[in-house]
């Protein structure tokens, strides 16, 4: 699971009032570094939650402040700051792990990099 | 062979053998890469752009490759673990996977995606596996958080089997009370192999369906056609009926012409069309 799929989840859960972001308890991260696309994560940098994008770094066990503390749109004509945002977002694999909703406390377990999101019909209705 | 929403629940139909199959049979691969083109071009997204896209029953991956070819950056939605697990095998730069019921309402955040494509999926929403789950409850919660999860603007292109025309309209019905507008498609509506279905979902008041494919009376667009239909039709068995069509040259024309408008592969008319053969052959 890359951290940009952890940005846009939400708790499934009936009754949250938010229900992100998700806890990450991740017992293995990979880095697999892959091809920039520099437009796209333009393009995405303004829908990402930023609060929730840099606690789940810090629950991946990336240094403090290899994201800034805030989004500028200066920032965004920086190609540098592009390449490493592109680099939290896209290459950054929770392999093995647990997804936490935060208001209800349901674990959702992450297997081979896929989380399972499922949950029985008593649990939305 | 009868329809596998009827036999199955969908994470035990496609198990680790159909999963497979799904994803080196040939014939299926061609077709889910088809669709999956044809719903991106569905959805109109401006040339160049890359854009962040949700795929709704993405199976084996099969579509998600689709997207990465046109440039974009996906996540894929599966009910089937094992489908999954064979899409995880391939190795994507883009693309991005989850394990989901698309009946109990999409996880994401409001306004996360610029698009959505679905191949071959909804359909098995208008079945009830379980005794607690009601189709209708379930097509409504799925609309519902997409309509939540798309952001303003964009589109969404689903393509699906219906059994029936209740069950198109049930399913568009339901699009439409969760507050999207736009209709169906329907590709090759003269043939009953390669006719599509496609539900194409907007934000716009005034949003007008796209126009549907046909099949080309002149050879010239030749990439419009339909090959899945090698198979040669099988002579009449057991006795021939009394009275039959003679097979004059103008029922031969007029065959395959029918088999033209269906959209498959037909040889252009000549004069040696309907002729007999000699006898001494």
């Amino acid at each position: 699971m890359r951290l940009l799929t952890h940005n846009v989840l939400r708790s499934p859960m009936k009754g949250v009032v938010e229900g992100y972001p998700l806890r990450i308890e991740a017992t293995d991260v990979q880095m697999v570094e892959s091809e920039v696309k520099e437009e796209f994560v333009k393009h995405m940098a303004t829908t990402l939650d930023w609060g929730a994008l840099c606690k789940a770094a810090a629950e991946v066990g990336m240094p403090e402040g290899s994201l800034p503390p805030a989004l500028t749109p200066e920032l965004l004509e920086d190609s540098s700051f592009l390449e490493a945002l592109h680099r939290v977002l896209m290459d950054m694999h929770v392999v093995e792990g647990t997804l936490v909703c935060p208001e209800t406390g349901r674990r959702f377990p992450i297997a081979e990099g896929v989380p399972n999101l499922m949950c029985t019909e008593d649990e939305v209705r | 062979m009868s329809r596998p929403e009827l036999q199955t629940p969908p994470e035990l139909f496609y198990n680790d053998k159909m999963s497979k199959k799904y994803n080196s049979n040939s014939r299926m691969v061609g077709i889910q890469a088809e669709i999956s083109d044809r719903c991106i071009e569905l959805l109109n997204i401006p040339p160049g752009q890359s854009y962040f896209i949700l795929d709704v029953g993405c199976g084996s991956g099969l579509s998600g490759e689709a997207l990465e070819e046109a440039g974009h950056v996906w996540l894929g939605v599966d009910i089937s673990r094992d489908m999954l697990d064979v899409a995880n095998e391939r190795e994507t730069d883009f693309g991005d996977l989850c394990q989901h019921d698309m009946g109990t309402g999409l996880p994401f955040r409001p306004a996360t995606f610029d698009g959505c494509i679905s191949v071959s999926a909804l359909q098995w929403l208008c079945y009830a596996q379980t005794s607690e789950q009601v189709a209708k409850t379930r097509l409504l919660r799925f609309f519902s958080s997409l309509y939540a999860t798309l952001k303003r603007g964009s589109r969404a292109a689903l393509q699906f089997y219906p059994d029936s025309t209740e069950q198109a309209v049930l399913i568009s019905s339901c699009a439409a009370r969760a507050g999207f507008t736009g209709g169906l498609v329907i590709d090759y509506p003269n043939s009953t192999k390669a006719k599509k279905y496609y539900l194409c979902l907007s934000f716009e008041h005034g949003y007008k369906t796209p126009a549907a494919k046909r099949a080309e009376p002149e050879g010239g667009a030749a990439a419009a056609k339909f090959d899945g239909g090698s198979r040669e039709r099988r002579g009449h068995r057991g006795k021939p009926k009394k009275g039959k069509v003679a097979k004059t040259r103008n029922w031969v024309l007029a065959k395959k012409d029918q088999q033209r408008r269906q959209g498959r592969d037909v040889r252009d008319d000549n004069k040696f069309t309907g002729r007999k053969r000699k006898d001494k052959f």
